[in-house]
């Protein structure tokens, strides 16, 4: 109670005010207070952290690493006032306010008191900087862009004013008819068990899943077109998506944003595992946004920099989603994100530390004056102490979010604040690392694959799925996209985990069609706690017609990544009440289930060698081929055409000559 | 004679079911030159298991086997071994009463020609011995079994087994006199594969020969049976293509097979004239191309029906022979099946011109099929040339083998007409030419 108290006195915006709201109704939901009464909190406190120890304690025997986070968090949570830190959300006076009011509204979440005195612009962008040390040295940095506008682009008359929102974005919405749009360019691969979950997961080269509205009636057409359109908006190949790569699967990919629809056939998936992502590709996607690369987080999305690194994933969502609690309207929401990976330990530097100059050769300046907030969140879980690193200029704020099943504690820069800035009106976050042990939480689900077999006649995929769970088995919906030119024989699928056959419960195979559609298997699959599960399907490989090659063939052909989902189960309890006011990177995926939360995964794309025909021979062959059948025709025709006759000895040429002047004269040959 | 049969029948069986218990069975399951996208073994297990899954075999491009064969072994599939086996024995023992029956009716001819004094005095050297026609049945039935395509065929469990018995099936009964059977059979058959379409013409030929219809176009009784051997065999069809409508619902299946054998659109390397061809083909000229090549399979019926048109049987192998080595996907299976009629035609040895170089480089080629395979697709020290130097070579073989017993049944019934030793007019020893 008393660390509370005390920090409650320091902070009071009115924000601060409906953040810790929210943070205290998390607190509850995650330690499954089924109480709703604010004023039991506030008098029962002290009773509630040592029921919330009391709580955790069972599971840390079974979660080994994970528990370790919360506890710490519930450590740090002890010592605020000590180490003179600020919670973002932990106001008891502000808290007394909402709970009165709350009391007003009756039931309603605390979110639904968002400044109703306040008129709400119709458009809200939000920019966010989340920068987490991984344990293996590199520095993961992750942007998110937010726009959310409050419009319909499907009514009749069309939306010609823009202001936030970009326009060219809207059109598409609008002329295409679209539900939903997700789009990432990506490059390198995402290592999970190195680097652990990113926040939007994204496979390597260009991916792009769409769900259109009901009244799209060719929705093929209408797919067709979007990616040509969408291929002059980001100066990609998307124009290569056809019916070869495009597939709708039947569970894997479900809407993201409201509207319950089951219909698949409104979906279409489609990957371009070679696609090159680069500046072309970056300065499309800048312009997008509000400030574009001049002001606020964007600055620091310097090329030169950003694709200087070891994984680069860059990513635009449009997707509708409420507005309010009760959901009576929704908006529209933009979300582009930026994902990449810098190698700052191994790069060179023998020093162990890294600031936002040396990874983006820019500092920050400014909030974009557009944006409603601009944050930099520094994740510090491993480091609450400041044994494992420390920042400079240090922070006071503090702010707690569970992200993929994983209550994680970050250090906040408001950059709308003018003290951020400091005196040098520039902020230049610098870590220095102090120590460089600590382990990394093995994720609980980690997946790969390649192909077996030699030879370019046949072979296997191989995809092997791991549950690091200790105790518990889940399902996992696994979706593979093959290209027609390796043609799967569905019979020899096999599924195996421990050593035991397991029967998948749910298969979805729609085999492909040469040159017209690719293969698509989706499987729900039960993965048991501590175990591999290996699925393996042979394949046998087709020789293309020369043109139907890449100029580069004996580089072989990409087979994009399988796409696995899941519903895993979650380290710490997540609260669903909050979709509103959390940090936007822990709040994309929405969670129904309390006790466990979504995770996508990506595979390895395969590389795989097709036989290939001598590209330098067609003329040879077509006279090659041509000459034997035209030796079939002709020994034929010899003998169906001509008779046996009886050689006669062939008379010399001037007595053929002296015939035909003989015939001339009308006088009988010789 | 049943029992050298029997004999030859248990050690023909013998040696396929050893081989279907040893680790060859799964390799010569993968080899190009025994299977092709059509018959293939896994290609219908594959087509079962779509079945299974709910999804229709023909949306995908994998099985293309005829509604009625998935049908089949959606009973038979535990059976499969014992069914090919079936499958071989049924048509050696089918060609073999077919060839028994043949040569019944080529002795009784000959006799009546015979005593008809139609042979001129020093051609009777060629005139067949009952002796040497003893055994001509049971060596056709041999060179069918215990030939290694035929083996090779039956333990990759290729479908062409079954095509092949449906074949026999129907040479015998045209030979036996059933035009129904007939009929149904060549119907079966073509549902198939389309190619065999071509042997109606022989058939009809042959009935005609049998009841002493004249082949007279001006004649009623001429059209009168074509009409009712071609209402025969399209009434068949129509209730085989309605009957494989109603196991499926859907006409998936017609593109599926048939549109696959016609436009090739699989170039999976096999042993015939395709593949590489149409790999290497000018996208702009492929529909062309592909017309002239289908055709060129057709083509032939109408110049050999109308030469060869006292000769049904010699018409019926040599238009087998056209198919094997002129369809889209053919297999060693498809070779063995008129490989098998050889023995028939042992009587034209004499004028046989180059049967010993062809022998060589067909043998030449069986061996190097899977070396250069081997090179290509596994060392990767050679390319697709070598593989397809091969298939250009066995095909060549295979043409002049049939023009060679083709120029060697004219001939010899050239002398049959004109006596075996011809004089010029000069009374020297003349050399015979076409002209």
């Amino acid at each position: 109670m008393t660390p509370y108290g005390s920090s409650s006195l320091a902070g009071s915006t009115h924000d601060a005010l409906t953040r810790k709201s929210t943070t205290a109704s998390r607190k509850m939901a995650a330690h499954r207070c089924s109480c709703s009464s604010w004023l039991f909190i506030l008098f029962s406190l002290s009773v509630f952290v040592v029921a919330d120890i009391h709580e955790t304690t069972p599971v840390n025997d079974h979660h080994g690493g994970a528990d370790h986070n919360a506890q710490t968090a519930e450590q740090t949570a002890d010592q605020p006032a000590v180490e003179g830190r600020r919670w973002e959300a932990t106001e008891v006076k502000e808290a007394a306010t909402v709970d009165a009011a709350a009391d007003t509204q009756g039931t309603s979440a605390p979110e639904t008191v968002v400044p109703s005195s306040v008129p709400q612009p119709k458009d809200d962008f939000q920019e966010e900087l989340v920068i987490r040390p991984l344990h293996s040295g590199d520095i993961y940095a992750s942007f998110q862009f937010r726009t959310l506008w409050d419009t319909d682009f499907m009514r009749e008359n069309k939306v010609s004013h823009y202001r936030l929102f970009p326009k060219s974005l809207g059109q598409v919405i609008s002329k295409f008819s679209v539900r939903e749009l997700h789009i990432s360019f990506t490059q390198g691969y995402w290592r999970t068990m190195q680097w652990g979950q990113p926040f939007i997961p994204s496979p390597p080269g260009a991916e792009l899943w769409v769900w259109f509205q009901d009244s799209v009636t060719d929705v093929d057409a209408t797919w067709k077109e979007l990616t040509n359109v969408l291929s002059g908006i980001f100066c990609a190949s998307l124009n290569f998506i056809d019916s070869t790569n495009t597939v709708q699967p039947s569970a894997s990919f479900k809407p993201l944003g409201i509207g319950n629809v089951t219909d698949h056939s409104f979906l279409r998936y489609a990957t371009l595992p070679r696609e090159i992502v680069c500046t072309e590709n970056l300065t499309p996607w800048k312009k997008l946004l509000p400030c574009g690369s001049k002001a606020g987080l964007a600055v620091l999305l310097k090329s030169e920099k950003l694709f200087h690194s070891s994984f680069h994933s860059q990513a635009v969502h449009i997707r509708s989603v409420c507005q309010d609690w009760q959901c009576k309207t929704t908006s529209w929401e933009l979300r582009q994100t930026v994902n990449s990976v810098f190698d700052l330990h191994n790069s060179g530097q023998a020093k162990r530390e890294w600031s936002l100059f040396k990874m983006f050769s820019r500092t920050l300046t400014e909030a974009c004056p557009l944006a409603s907030s601009s944050k930099l969140y520094i994740d510090i879980t491993d480091n609450p102490q400041g044994e494992q690193f420390e920042l400079s200029p240090a922070t006071s704020l503090l702010s707690q979010a569970v992200v993929l099943g994983d209550r994680r504690t970050f250090s906040v820069y408001d950059l709308t604040q003018e003290t951020t800035f400091g005196s040098v009106r520039s902020l230049n976050l610098l870590i220095r690392w102090k120590s460089n042990e600590g382990e990394m939480l093995r994720p609980l689900l980690h997946a790969e694959r390649y192909v077996a077999g030699y030879g370019l006649q046949t072979g296997e995929i191989h995809t092997l799925m791991y549950n690091n769970h200790p105790y518990r088995s889940f399902p996992v919906l696994l979706l593979d996209s093959v290209p027609w030119y390796l043609r799967l024989y569905i019979h020899t699928l096999s599924v195996t985990s421990k050593g035991k056959d397991n029967k998948p419960s749910y298969i979805h195979y729609e085999p492909s069609k040469d040159r017209v559609k690719p293969h698509l298997l989706e499987m729900l699959i039960q993965l048991p706690p501590n175990s591999v599960t290996e699925v393996t399907v042979q394949f046998e490989r087709a020789l293309l017609k020369w043109t139907e090659y890449p100029p580069d063939p004996n580089h072989g052909f990409y087979v994009g990544s399988s796409v696995i989902s899941s519903l895993v189960p979650s380290t710490v309890a997540m609260d669903t009440n909050s979709t509103r006011e959390r940090p936007l990177f822990s709040s994309f995926f929405p969670c129904k289930e309390e006790s466990s939360y979504f995770v996508r995964i990506y595979t390895e794309p395969l590389l795989v060698n097709l036989p290939t025909p001598d590209f330098s021979m067609p003329y040879n062959v077509i006279c090659l081929t041509c000459t034997v059948v035209a030796v079939g025709y002709g020994s034929l025709y010899n003998l169906l055409t001509r008779s046996f006759q009886i050689e006669e000895p062939n008379p010399g040429l001037a007595k053929r000559i002296a015939n035909v002047i003989r015939k001339m004269r009308g006088v009988p040959p010789l | 004679m049943a029992a050298p049969l029997t004999l030859l029948l248990i050690v023909a069986v013998t040696i396929r079911a050893a081989l279907f218990r040893s680790s060859l069975a799964e390799l010569i399951a993968e080899r190009v030159e025994v299977v092709s996208p059509i018959t293939a073994w896994k290609r219908v297990v594959e087509g079962l298991a779509l079945l299974d899954l709910g999804v229709s075999p023909y949306s995908g491009d994998v099985f293309h086997e005829t509604p009625l064969i998935i049908y089949m072994f959606h009973f038979l599939v535990d059976y499969a071994e014992i069914t090919f086996m079936l499958a071989d024995v049924i048509t050696a023992v089918a060609l073999y009463m077919a060839v028994k029956e043949y040569n019944k009716q080529v002795f009784r001819k000959q006799k009546f020609a015979l005593e008809a004094d139609r042979y001129p005095m020093d051609s009777l050297e060629l005139i067949r011995s009952p002796k040497e026609m003893y055994y001509i049945p049971l060596k056709v039935a041999m060179f069918y079994l215990l030939n290694p395509f035929t083996i090779l065929s039956c333990v990759a469990k290729s479908t062409c087994g079954l095509n092949n018995a449906v074949l026999a099936l129907f040479f015998l009964s045209t030979i036996k006199g059933n035009v129904l059977l007939s009929a149904i059979f060549l119907c079966l058959a073509t549902y198939q594969s389309i190619y065999p379409i071509t042997l109606c013409a022989p058939a009809m030929l042959y009935f005609m020969q049998r009841q002493y219809i004249p082949v007279n176009f001006r004649r009623v009784s001429f059209w009168w049976f074509i009409v009712q051997y071609l209402f025969m065999y399209l009434g068949s069809l129509f209730v085989l293509i309605c009957l494989s409508f109603f196991l499926l619902g859907s006409w998936d299946y017609l593109p599926s097979v048939y549109g696959f054998i016609l436009s090739v659109p699989d170039l999976t390397p096999n042993i015939g004239l395709f593949w590489y061809f149409f790999a290497e083909m000018f996208e702009h000229f492929r529909l062309f191309f592909l017309c002239v090549f289908q055709i060129n399979v057709f083509f032939y019926t109408i110049p050999l029906s109308i030469k060869l048109k006292e000769h049904p049987v010699f018409l019926m192998f040599m238009q087998l022979a056209v198919i094997s080595i002129f369809k889209s996907y053919p297999t060693v299976g498809d070779v063995a099946l008129y490989l098998a009629f050889l023995p028939v035609w042992s009587h034209l040895h004499r004028f046989l011109r180059n049967i010993f170089l062809v022998s060589c480089v067909l043998l030449a080629c069986s061996v190097l099929f899977p070396v250069l395979w081997h090179l290509w697709i596994y060392a990767g020290s050679a390319n697709s040339n070598f593989y397809y130097a091969i298939t250009l070579l066995f095909n060549v073989a295979q043409i002049l083998l049939v023009s060679d017993y083709f120029y060697a049944f004219l001939r010899r019934e050239h002398h049959l007409t004109n006596g075996l030793y011809l004089k010029r007019k000069d009374g020297s020893e003349a050399t015979l030419i076409l002209k």
